[in-house]
Order: C-alpha cells, then structure tokens, then sequence
C-alpha cells in the first residue's frame, strides 16, 4: 500500500523540486537519484505478490479527496486562463461545461456515494507501472543530455526552461502512476487531467507559433476526452450509485454500465490519438524528442488504450464494441498507410504509433480473453521499440541536423551503434519473430474467432507497415559513398538509455512467454476465468528457434569477406569515382541519387486523413448513440 | 509419416523438384515461343557453373543477408511440410523475404535498390490475400495447423473458391512471373538489368536461385492443401497451376508497380475478403457475431502431431 501511495508521490515531489533547482549539476543528480528510486520501486511492486489489500488508506480518504478536489479546481482555472488567453471559445467552453458537471457531481442533491476503495493494484496496472518506470525512466535519462545540446548546441533560439521542462517530466509520469492504480474514477479523472495539462504545457515548450498552435490542438482534443470521462462518471453515479473502476466492470447488469463504458472508450480513444483526434500527437512533433518519446511510448497515449482495454469485458460482445473496434482497425489501415508517404522520420513514428494504437484500440474493443491478452502484449512490445526509435531519431537529428528518413543513408557507417540499435527497434516493431509481431498474431487469432471481417482490415494495415519499415531499414544500410564516422555518437545519459532500451526490446522479445505466464495470463484469468495461453507451446517453441536463428545473423559480420572481391557498383555507365559517379551519353559525369518511393502516385496523406477522420467520426457518433437507444 | 521424415523428405526432395521445374518450366517457355529451349536439366547446370564463378561483391556484408535468405526459405518449407503453423509459415516466408530485400539495398546500387524496393511493393501486394487465404483455411478447417488442414475430410477448394483463385494471382506474383515480374525477371526484357539480383554473383547467386526453388516447392505444396482431402487431384492441380503460370508468364507484358498493386488488391477485396466474407454470413458455425466471448476455442493445436498429413507429397512424386 505504502509502496504504490509512494510511487504515486514520489514523482511529484521530485517533480516539484526540480521546479526550482537552476543548476545543472545538481539536477542531473537529482534526476539521476529520483530515477533510481521510481525504477527500484516499480520493480518492487512487481515482485511483491499481487493483490495487495488496498482496503486502508494511511490518511483518511476523505481529507485526499478534497486535496484532490483543491487541485481539480486549480487545473480547471488555469486552463481557464489559458483559453482565455488564447482567445479559443472552445477549450473556454470544455473547461466550463466540466467544471460546472464536476461541481454539480460533487455538490449537487444526492451525491457522494462513500467510495470505499481509492486505489487498487492488479497485473495489468503492475505492467503499466513498470513500462511507465522503466521506459519513462530511461526517457527522463536521457533528457539530461539531451535538453543540455539543446540549448547549448542545436537550438540557441528557444529559452532555456529546462527546470519546467523536467519537473513536467516527473509530474508527467507521477500522474500516469496515479492513473493506472486509481480505482475511484474521480481520483483517475484527475490524473487524466494533469497528463492533459502537462501534454499541452510540453508540446507548447519552445513557444513558436507552430508549437503553441500544435499544443492548443492537443488541449482541446484531450479536453473533449476529459468532458466525455466527466460524463461518464456522472451517469455512473446516478445508476449505479458508485464511482468504482472495479465496481463497474463487475457490474452484474452489463447494459446499465454500457453508456459510461462508451464515454470512457471515447476518452480513451482521444487521448490514444485515434482517427478523428490523431492530429494531436503527429502536432506533438514540434517538442524536443524526449517529449515525443514520452507521449508516444510510456505515457499519454498508453493512458488511453489503458482504459480502453480496461472496458473491454463490458463492451465485449455488444455493438459499442464492435464500433470500438472498428474504429481501432480504421486507424491502423490509415496510420499504416500515411506513413508511407512521410519521409520524415518523427511523422513515420508518429503515423506507426497511431496505427499500433489502433490495433490495440481493435483488441479492446473486440474484447475477448485473447484479444485482450494480445492487446496487452502490445502494450508491452510498442512502449520499448517505439520509445528507442524516437531517442535514436533524437540523437540523428542532433548530429545530422536533419531527420529526413532520405538523410540516413549510411547511418550504418557514420553513426554504427545508433544505427544498429534502430534496426533493433524496427525488428521489434514489425518483424518475425519479434516483439510487435508476436502480438500481432494473437491479434489476427483473436480477430478472426471474434469476428473475421474484422481481418481484412489487419492484413492489408500490416502489409503496410512491412513496406515502410523495411524501406527505412534499408536505408540505413545502403551505403553508395561511405560517409565519415561522427565522432562522439552518445554522450552517457543517452547511452545509458538507447543501451537499456535495446536490451530490453530485446528481452521482452526472448522471456515474453515468462511476461505472459507471470503478469499477462493472470489478469487475463482475473477478468475472463482461467484460459490457455493464446499461443501454444508448440508454436512459442518454433518462435524461440526463429529468433535464435536471427540472432547468429550478426555472427555472420565475423566473417567479412572471405574469398571475395570488392568492385564498384552497376551504374549502367563507366564508373567515375567509385559508385557514386558514372559517365553517361555524350562523355557527360552524372552522380547517382538514390531514393525511396512514397507511392505518392496512388496514396496522398492528406486524402487518407480526411477520410480517415470522416468514416472514424461517424463511427464514434454511433458509438456513443447507440447506448441511449 | 513422421512429420521429422516428411522435413527430411523435403529439404533433400525440394531443390531437386525445384530444379526439374525450373528447367520444365524454360523448356516450356520455349516451345510456347516456338523455340527448341535447353535441357530440363540446364538449372542444374547453371547453379554447379555458379557455385565456382569468383563472387564479386559491392559490400561485404551483402552475402550474409542472401544466406539468411537461403536458411529462412528452408526453414519456411520445413516448418509447412512438418504441418505448423500456417500464421508462422507466413511469417517465416516475410522474414526470408525481408532479408533478401535488405541484401539488395544493402547491394547500394541505383538497379538493385530499385529491385528491392519494388520487391517490397509485390510483398505489400501478396501478403494480405496469403494471410487471407491462411485465415480462409482456418475458418473452414478450424485450424491454422498445415497437418489439420492437409486431414480436413472435405475439399477445401468447394468452400474457398474465392480465396484459391485470389491465391492463384498472387503466386503470379510470387513466382516473378509477367505480369509481375517487375523486381527481377528471367526474361531478357528486364528494364532493371536484373533488379533486385544485379549485385549479386556467383555462389551468392546460387543460393538465391536455390532458395526459389525451395520457396516454388512450398508454394505449390499450399495450392496442394486446397485439394488435401484428395492427395491426387491435389498433386494434379498443382502440377497445372505451374503449367498455367507459365502460360500466363508468356501470354501477357509487364505490367507497372500501380497496376499490379491495385490489381492485386481489388482481387483481394473481391475474390478473397469476398470469399470469407459469405463464409462468415453463411456458414452455420459461430465464426460472423462478435458475441462469443470464445475463451475457450483458440488452443492452436501442437505443432507434431500424430497425424500424418500428406502434405510432401508433391515434393517426392514429381
């Protein structure tokens, strides 16, 4: 008990030391300390043995409840002002109608059913802490020397707010642990909230016109999201007479819980960026990358699909979920396919997390045991793969002052360890037998017993994906002019993060079965009664074989050229200076440019996100309809 | 048969059936353009020729990735005639194909990186309608098992005409045949010098050629699956289909990578989702209402099992 009230603190408090302390030294300390603790924490929580009685509350739940409610008001004043300020009637509006919904909740005849149980913890909120400790962790790592060539190095020309910058880090992940504990929905409102707030506040960090727009835009979106959560507890109350996470979703009657499940996967499907709302998170780019990386991997976006596969069991079966679904599956066609057209490697992420979201917002909605077993896997799988990719980005573009996929041609030779620590992550994002691909299969298992119309959507997303990810991966190899080594790739804190990261893409991959047997298969049991495992033993076997099989494939580099002779590339013309120059008609010198398709003559990003929100919004408008007919 | 022996029976049988076919198929090819063509055994040939040529590379390590290539289709085609998986056997062939791919762009040459990217767009034109026709299988055989579905009493091809018809479009594609013979052809109207190949020599060269006749083996062995109730008829037809490949290879010019790809996807949509699609809304099992919460129905059976599926013997009769 006392442990998880600590975890929840904890991040606050350092978060609000961090506020104050200028010198970079000390902060670097600080974090460094701090990270220790919430990482020693997590991993605590996860060995110690689950449930633990979370009856009791050291202080009295009532006293918390009106700190939080103290904070509640803050958060809604100051996004007040912010609307205020920024002239947005929208955002002014959202704010109002909640707060004033919240007030009548808490104020109003008849309110305040005594919540007896404010926190509870289970395996899937013992997965969310640990990705939230461990990956969030090694963000925050990262960040020191990231935010230090930042400012010093890269770009003079934003303030240094570095203080803000990490003392938002820490209330960022403090409040994700709060959510994924808090069983009083109130209570993870609130948590809700403040992800909202810090997601906009750093988004908006640099204060260019760009970012402030792009954060605006996030802050409505999750705002409407914080609106439909606010709904949904209300409604709860007046039925069910309770605001119990737990309470609802052992509900008996599942009809009478089926509108607020419908509310809070709306809330759930706006802050995992999906169709109609994942403009906000491909905005989110305009932040430095340990923000990205964050919103994208440990926090934020998790949050939402969090939720969505906690509805699971009440909307399972029904056709809210059936909606749920297809909203998640609409979105991974469209994400899989725009980043296809994006040569910029942050839009590429930020498309291939909406369509990963996407997939898992599909398991939640088709919500039977494996899909829900597959959903979390990919909770798992994307938090680690995706989080390296972004830091590896980060740092290429630090070095090559660029980001563009076509600039990182060569990578392989001029920055080796980046290099290879990326194609872990993508191997781990799409290819057998790796990570996201493990998921993916149960996910197709689980679709296709549900329901396999749902399929085609799967099939034609994940041909998708294959063609951008190893267009990339290819990249990264090609090397037509061996560029210069960079000298000093990583500095320690990134080190330390890239390293960790890869090694833990790497070790979900090999002891995922261990992952599903301890944390994934219990909770799974908890929900739906005992199941067997979704993949057999058989095929898990085979998968281990695979993956050993791939592993030898750099011993293979021990062996470099034995027996064979090195000669310049096919040009079609006399080469001139090695492969890059050939002499072509009329003893002209041409040079070789080499690019990547974007299938730009049949996909249009653009086209795709019209459409994409179009069918997605009228989805959901029949989504949240459906219940009150 | 002990699905151990059937392995055997195919890593030994394969490049020895892929060879004959190879040189059927160019014999064949001749004789449709009026020609006398070489002996069924020239593939034969051509690899031992290749395997003592001098290997000349760009880089260094593009070899290493063709013979992660070679492993990855073996291992493919063992894991489908050991009966597994049919999900994994699919994703085993992705990663095969991915490794040829990267060996390609790892080549660095302006031909070969063409190749390998046009390559990934016939994967992204196949890879939905084989994973449909895998799904296809499973909702009317119950199993994504090759075993169970090899065993499965009744034809699969009378519920899934759709689907082998889509399948068959597809293995246009797989087979590098024209229409879609766009990554690397073996014809001599390659526009590409030889694609996806053109950095590639000697024994390195080998290997791809062999790792395709393991994969044409495997590919012919899943159009034997459709007709597994009926070992013969199975054998037959893919016998035929090859046949008909062939004809089509020399019937029809090479389309552009934007044809192919809308072609192949609106004979997904049509043949194949249109196919699952009826199974779904008419079968009588529970497959069409998301109702079920099912925990019970996704225990993928063992991948060895007792039961001897038939399934090498296209490799050992032809």
């Amino acid at each position: 008990m006392n442990l998880i009230l600590t975890l929840i603190a904890f991040p606050f408090v350092v978060g609000a030391g961090l506020l104050w302390l200028r010198p970079d030294g000390l902060r670097k300390i600080l974090v460094a300390g701090a990270l220790l603790v919430v990482v020693g924490l997590s991993v605590a929580l996860a060995l110690v043995p689950a449930p633990l009685d979370l009856q009791n509350l050291p202080v009295g739940g009532h006293a918390i409840s009106l700190g939080m409610l103290a904070v509640e008001i803050l958060i809604s004043l100051y996004l007040f002002y912010v609307g205020v300020r920024a002239r947005h009637a929208l955002i002014v509006l959202l704010v109002l109608a909640q707060a004033g919904l919240m007030t009548w909740f808490e104020f109003g005849p008849g309110a305040h059913a005594a919540g007896s149980q404010y926190l509870f913890v289970d395996q899937f909120s013992v997965i969310m802490a640990l990705i939230n400790g461990l990956v969030g962790g090694g963000i925050c790592l990262y960040a020191l020397g990231y935010m230090r060539e930042y400012h010093e190095q890269a770009h003079r020309e934003v303030p240094d707010r570095r203080p803000l910058f990490f003392a938002l880090l820490f209330v960022f992940m403090g409040a994700m642990f709060g959510l994924v504990f808090a069983n009083n929905l109130t209570w993870l409102l609130l948590f809700w909230e403040i992800t909202t707030v810090c997601s906009f506040l750093l988004i908006g960090y640099t204060q260019t016109e760009e970012a402030k727009r792009n954060a605006l835009r996030a802050l409505v979106m999750n705002l409407s999201g914080g609106l439909a959560f606010a709904l949904a507890i209300v409604w709860l109350q007046r039925q069910t007479g309770g605001v119990e996470l737990q309470a609802m979703l052992h509900s008996p009657d599942k009809a009478l819980v089926l509108l607020p499940a419908a509310l809070l996967c709306f809330a759930g499907i706006t802050k995992s960026a999906q169709l109609p709302f994942s403009s906000w998170l491909l905005g989110a780019m305009v932040a430095p990358t340990p923000v990205s990386a964050l919103l994208h991997s440990s926090t934020m976006v998790k949050a939402g699909v969090y939720l969505v596969l906690r509805m699971a069991p009440v909307v399972t079966g029904t056709k809210v979920g059936l909606l749920v679904a297809l909203v998640g599956a609409v979105t991974f066609v469209v994400g899989s396919f725009a980043a296809i057209t994006c040569s910029d490697a942050k839009r590429v992420l930020a498309w291939s997390t909406v369509a990963n979201l996407g997939l898992i917002v599909l398991c939640g909605g088709i919500g039977t045991a494996e899909a829900v077993w597959a959903g979390v896997l990919l909770i798992i799988f994307h938090a680690v793969a995706k989080c390296l990719l972004f830091l590896c980005v980060g740092v290429i573009e630090h070095k090559q002052h660029s980001r563009d996929i076509e600039s990182m041609a060569g990578l392989i030779v001029s920055m080796p360890r980046v290099a290879v620590m990326m194609q872990i992550g993508m191997a781990g994002m799409f290819l057998a037998p790796f990570g996201m691909l493990i998921s993916k299969w149960a996910v197709l298992k689980a679709v296709v017993d549900a329901s396999p119309v749902l399929s085609v959507f799967v099939v034609f997303g994940s041909s998708a994906t294959l063609f951008f990810w190893v267009k990339w991966m290819g990249k990264l190899v090609q090397v037509v002019a061996p560029p210069p080594r960079v000298p000093h790739e990583l500095d320690l804190g990134e080190s330390i993060a890239l390293h960790g990261l890869a090694a833990a893409t790497w070790l979900a991959c090999l002891l995922f079965p261990l992952i599903s047997t301890h944390l994934i298969l219990p909770y799974v049991a908890g929900v739906y009664g005992a199941i067997g495992g979704p993949l057999s033993q058989g095929n898990i076997t085979i998968m281990i074989i695979m993956m050993a099989l791939v592993m030898l494939f750099p011993v293979t580099f021990l062996n470099r050229g034995r027996g064979v002779r090195v000669t310049d590339a096919y040009l079609g013309g006399a080469n001139v200076r090695g492969s890059t120059h050939f002499r072509s008609t009329a003893d002209s010198v041409q040079d070789v440019a080499i690019g990547n398709y974007y299938l730009s003559a049949i996909l249009n990003e653009a086209w795709l996100a019209r459409w994409g929100v179009i069918s997605s919004a009228v989805l959901l408008a029949a989504m949240l309809l459906l219940p009150l007919l | 048969m002990n699905p151990l022996v059937q392995v055997l029976i195919y890593l030994v049988a394969a490049p020895l059936v892929g060879g004959l076919l190879a040189g059927w198929d160019r014999r064949i090819s001749a004789r449709m353009q009026a020609r006398q063509g070489p002996p069924i055994l020239q593939p034969f040939h051509d690899v031992l020729k290749l395997l003592q040529k001098e290997n000349i590379v760009v880089h260094r390590s593009q070899n290493f990735y063709i013979l992660f290539f070679l492993v990855l289709v073996i291992f493919t085609g063992g894991l489908f005639f050991a009966g597994a998986d049919l999900l994994l056997v699919i994703f085993a062939l992705t990663l095969a194909a991915i490794f040829f791919v990267l060996g390609a762009y790892k080549a660095s040459s302006p031909y070969s990186f063409i190749g390998a990217e046009r390559e990934l767009i016939q994967m992204m034109a196949y890879e939905p309608m084989v994973l449909l026709t895998a799904i296809g299988m499973y909702m009317v055989s119950k199993s994504f098992s090759v075993s169970e579905i090899a065993s499965h009493p009744t034809l699969l091809v009378v519920t899934l005409p759709g689907v082998f018809l889509g399948f068959l479009y597809t293995l246009e594609i797989k087979f590098r045949k024209s229409p879609f013979d766009l990554s690397c052809s073996h014809h001599a109207h390659q526009e590409l010098v030889r694609g996806i190949t053109t950095e590639f020599s000697g024994r390195t060269l080998a290997m791809i050629e062999i790792a395709h006749w393991y994969e044409n083996v495997f590919l012919l062995g899943w159009i034997y699956l459709f007709f597994g109730s009926m070992p013969w008829l199975g054998v037959t037809v893919a016998l035929l289909v090859f046949v008909f490949l062939i004809l089509v290879d020399n019937v029809f010019a090479r389309l552009k990578w934007e044809a192919m790809l809308k072609s192949a996807w609106v004979v997904t949509l049509v043949l194949g989702f249109g196919n699952i699609l009826a199974l779904a809304l008419f079968s009588p099992s529970p497959a069409a209402p998301v109702a079920k919460a099912a925990p019970a129905t996704l225990h993928a059976p063992a991948v060895v099992t007792p039961v001897p599926p038939p399934a090498a013997e296209p490799a050992r009769r032809t």
